[in-house]
């Protein structure tokens, strides 16, 4: 390795050989070079391409013969303006704006809260807490649509019994099939699945926070209550912030559980439509409605200005306010 | 050393090549593609078993994925190459498309295939009636089964016409024992194959209707099919508490461990009801509106075979499907898969008593297919989504059949112009 470098060195700048300072500067900046080939080349192989690819094919329209032909921006107008393909469009990303708010107001304060409680100092059995509640992170979506179909399924359930057992049982409904209950009962089945990864990243930042810092508070004479939201609250603000970022980027990208448990027409009436299901209709087709790659990489294109949009709004807006400590 | 090695090893390989070479060009293999993964130990139990007997030097494999990711992964595998030498094709649009991107092999002169009738080559014909590219296999036909025990029981005949379907549900309800009609609304389709395309035919009156429709004589929001969204906006108090998210899967559970009476049908059921039932079993047509006199079907040309025109194995896919025109293949077929209709002229004989009751219904009534099949989901929006949508939303009561009625066509006038 180092051997070949050193020949190539020696070829590329033959006549430095007196400067020998500065050939010498010049080859240690090779590593550099190497050391960011590999991700870079997978990372332009496997995601800049596709997506360059991706954004490219939204400027075509099919042919039946099989062919395509360079249409410009009237995907794009189609989509944004067109009664039906707007009609859909907007209602999935409104959903998907529910989706993400449920998901900030439910997943992320819980993650947050199991975080400062798995890091209080007398938690007895923290390792078992831990990883029970990060499990169902690791489950295939598929296996969680499925566990919970079958708790809320009106016919076999135990959600009803369960809710009989205290007395509640008039509050049972068959939420996964009613339009108005349906997208937020998959929001609250997405936020029990993902609550783990809040949790552990908050979870990490807690720890990070020094021993001092906490004593000194309590020295001074804060309580518990004043040390989590004026100390270790702050601290962790980055970690949230990143955690929301993931989440809103998973959120809008989301497309799985809604397949696995409400098929591809996301029914009832598409009240859980989201940018994901649209997508995935739009490209592959369904039953009678035959696949249409062009619109359909229209359709990812809208997806993908979505969510830069967000992170942009994110970068300016966002993460300039969220004040870092050095610790 | 190693040099020595290499050589060895060359002239192994040599050797295994040339021992190799002249099997491969006797022994020739066909993969078909199909969503069909049911039936897989039937294929390569009774049906592969049978063609090798005629024909032992081509190997079959049957390759099945899941049935939703059909097309999708089919599609994906012609583009790229990859995709099996027999291709099961699903009627109309989705493999004519295949065919006009020239993914398909026209088989108008297959050796055969004047065994089958134009009614079931419609499916898989081009617009202009002149090439045909898959060879018709297999058609489900819709009504009702029924649990025979539970009527014996509460002392009710299989219903003949509208209000005597309407009173037996009423009866069974009144009863309590049993859920009148395992049905749900969760993955929108059994509304709309199962409810609408079960019982409409008997209103539109079956092929006249169907073809009107292409031709722009008549409309979706014509009294027929208000009538037909009206019958199963009919069903809902009959139906399992909270079926709004019961699956496909649970009614056909429900129904087979006894708990539900009367269970809207597709024949494609017969042999999983057979495995799992442990009553007896019924079945009757879909009720006839009172004052009709003839009685309409949904005989629907479901599955099709055609050849991948980028196989290499061209003669032998062809050795295959004029195989599969034979009554030979018909037979056990039908007889192996009861539910699925033999397409073809050939007179067969069911052992299953409940799928020979079904194609009987044949002899009886008129048979057509599903009305948004054959054109009319061509375009955006696209008429079958529109109607599981708008089913779903009439048997869960959340939309009038008038107003079904109207999205359907508004949908339709949004891009078909019905040929002058």
């Amino acid at each position: 390795m180092t051997g070949r470098e050193d020949g190539a060195a020696a070829a590329a700048a033959p006549a430095a050989i007196p400067a020998a300072p500065l050939a010498r500067r010049r080859r240690t900046r090779w590593h550099i070079a190497v050391f960011l080939a590999p991700a870079t080349l997978i990372y332009s192989v496997f995601m800049i391409y596709p997506l360059l690819d991706s954004l490219w094919m939204s400027f075509f329209r099919g042919t039946p013969e099989g062919g395509a032909v360079f249409v410009g921006l009237r995907n794009h107008i189609t989509l944004l303006t067109d009664e039906l393909w707007a009609g859909q469009f907007f209602n999935a990303l409104k959903n998907n704006l529910m989706f993400f708010a449920i998901h900030m107001l439910v997943q992320n304060p819980i993650g947050i809260l199991l975080a400062a409680l798995l890091s209080t100092r007398r938690l007895r059995f923290r390792g078992a807490y831990r990883t029970l509640l990060f499990l169902p992170t690791m489950l295939s979506v598929v296996v969680v649509g499925f566990i919970w179909q079958l708790i809320l399924s009106p016919v076999w359930g135990v959600a009803e019994s369960m809710l009989s057992a205290v007395g509640l049982g008039d509050l049972f409904q068959p939420y996964l099939g009613r339009e108005g209950s349906a997208l937020i009962t998959l929001s609250l089945i997405s936020v029990w699945q993902y609550i783990g990864i809040p949790m552990l990243l908050i979870y990490a930042a807690l720890l990070a926070i020094p021993d001092d810092l906490i004593d000194a508070a309590a020295v001074e004479g804060a309580t518990g209550w004043d040390i989590f939201w004026k100390i270790k609250l702050p601290l962790v603000m980055p970690t949230i912030g990143t955690v929301s970022v993931l989440t809103f980027v998973g959120n809008f990208n989301a497309f799985d559980l809604i397949y696995a448990t409400q098929g591809a027409l996301a029914g009832p009436n598409f009240s859980t439509d989201l940018l994901g299901t649209f997508f995935y209709r739009t490209f592959f087709g369904n039953q009678l409605q035959l696949g249409d790659p062009y619109m359909g990489a229209t359709v990812a294109t809208g997806m993908f200005a979505v969510i830069l949009l967000g992170i942009l709004v994110y970068l300016t807006q966002i993460r300039p306010r969220i004040q870092t400590y050095e610790l | 050393m190693k040099a020595l090695k290499l050589t060895g090893l060359l002239a192994t390989t040599g050797l295994a090549l040339a021992l190799a070479a002249p099997a491969a060009a006797q022994q020739q293999k066909l993969v078909i593609e199909s969503w069909r993964n049911d039936d897989l130990a039937i294929w390569q139990e009774k049906i592969i078993p049978a063609f090798n007997k005629a024909h032992p030097n081509i190997t079959v494999e049957f390759s099945p994925t899941a049935p939703k990711d059909y097309n999708a992964a089919l599609n994906a595998k012609l583009a790229s190459g990859t995709a099996g030498d027999i291709i099961t094709c699903r009627p109309f649009d989705a493999s004519l498309g295949l065919f006009q991107k020239g993914y398909l092999t026209p088989l108008s002169d297959l050796k055969g295939i004047e065994n089958f009738p134009d009614t079931a080559k419609v499916a898989w014909t081009t617009d202009d009636g002149k090439t045909t590219f898959c060879l018709p296999m297999a058609s489900v036909i819709h009504g009702f089964i029924y649990n025979a025990d539970a009527f014996q029981e509460l002392g009710i005949q299989p219903p003949k016409t509208e209000s005597e379907f309407f009173a037996a549900l009423e009866k069974i309800r009144a009863d309590g024992r049993y859920t009148p009609l395992a049905m749900g609304t969760s993955e929108q389709w059994e509304a709309a194959t199962m409810g609408f395309q079960n019982v409409g035919p008997n209103y539109w009156q079956g092929e006249a209707g169907r073809t009107k429709l292409i031709k722009g004589q008549a409309k979706l929001t014509d009294a027929e099919y208000v009538k037909t969204f009206e019958q199963i906006a009919k069903w809902k108090p009959y139906l399992p508490k909270g079926f709004e998210a019961q699956t496909y899967a649970d009614s056909q559970n429900m129904f087979t461990l006894g708990r539900a009476a009367i269970y809207p049908a597709g024949s494609w059921e017969i042999a999983l009801f057979n495995q799992q039932a442990d009553f007896k079993m019924g079945a009757f047509l879909p009720p006839k509106p009172d004052n009709a006199q003839e009685c309409y079907i949904s005989d629907h040309t479901d599955i099709g075979m055609g050849i991948n025109k980028a196989s290499k194995n061209q003669d032998a896919a062809r050795t295959f499907l004029e195989w599969a025109a034979t009554k030979e293949f018909a037979e056990i077929y039908a007889n192996e898969l009861p539910g699925f209709f033999s397409l073809s002229k050939h007179e067969v004989a069911l052992k299953d008593p409940l799928a020979q009751e079904f194609v009987n219904w044949r002899k009886q009534c008129k048979s057509t297919i599903r009305n948004s099949y054959q054109i009319l989901s061509r375009g955006e929006p696209n008429l079958e989504n529109e109607m599981w949508a708008t089913s779903a939303r009439v048997v869960s009561g959340t939309l009038s059949p008038q107003d079904a009625a109207k999205q359907l066509q508004a949908g339709l006038d949004k891009w078909y112009k019905p040929a002058p």
